[in-house]
């Protein structure tokens, strides 16, 4: 099971950066729900894929550190990957829609 | 305390259900091209992250490579949508 013998300097941070890493993304894809045009909806799931998957990251890097009492720092891969590659799907993204917004274009 | 961290963990992975559900509505209803391509790019991070969960909750390690792969298929999948939305062509000759 989970905390079978996780101990306590490794439990409350990581249930705190869970908890917000969890409302944050949350927030986010439910700005994502509701904004009303897409340059306002472009700017909210971003809030998800910076703080709260770093949040999520550093927690799960804090539990798997505590079980095998030695750091593990396979998570930081998947950060730097994450951290890499959002903008630039961001950046596209906003290319594209500039592109196909603009009336001349088409 | 254990127990607390349990519930911290299905709290998590509620609301990542929750914005998984969001970005899935927006996908179906977005009015635009691009919309639904930003919905896919929220709706794989979020299924990364859900995977994620569980592996904090089974202690294994074998659900970073999933979710390693995951974020690496997601990005070439939201580029190339985004570059067909741009260019009308994925690769350019």
């Amino acid at each position: 099971m989970t905390g079978a013998d996780l101990p306590l300097w490794a439990t409350i941070p990581a249930a705190l950066l869970l908890v917000i890493g969890g409302l944050l993304t949350l927030i986010g894809s439910a700005g994502l729900l509701r904004l009303s045009s897409f340059f306002a909806r472009m700017h909210a799931p971003t809030l998800g894929s910076t703080l709260g998957t770093g949040c999520v990251l550093i927690a799960s890097m804090l539990v798997s550190s505590a079980f095998a009492h030695r750091p593990m720092l396979h998570e930081l891969l998947i950060t730097g990957f994450i951290a890499m590659t959002s903008p630039m799907t961001a950046i596209l993204l906003m290319h594209a829609a500039r592109r196909r917004s603009r009336p001349s274009a088409r | 305390m254990n127990m607390v961290f349990d519930w911290t963990v299905s709290f998590a992975q509620l609301c990542f259900a929750l914005a998984m559900t969001c970005a899935a509505i927006r996908m179906l209803l977005g009015p635009s091209a691009q919309d639904r391509v930003l919905a896919f790019d929220t709706l794989y991070l979020n299924g990364m992250l859900t995977l994620l969960m569980l592996g904090i909750r089974s202690s294994t390690l074998f659900f970073l490579e999933i979710a390693l792969l995951i974020a690496l298929f997601g990005f070439v999948g939201s580029v190339a949508l985004a570059k067909f939305l741009l260019r009308g062509e994925v690769i350019e000759p």
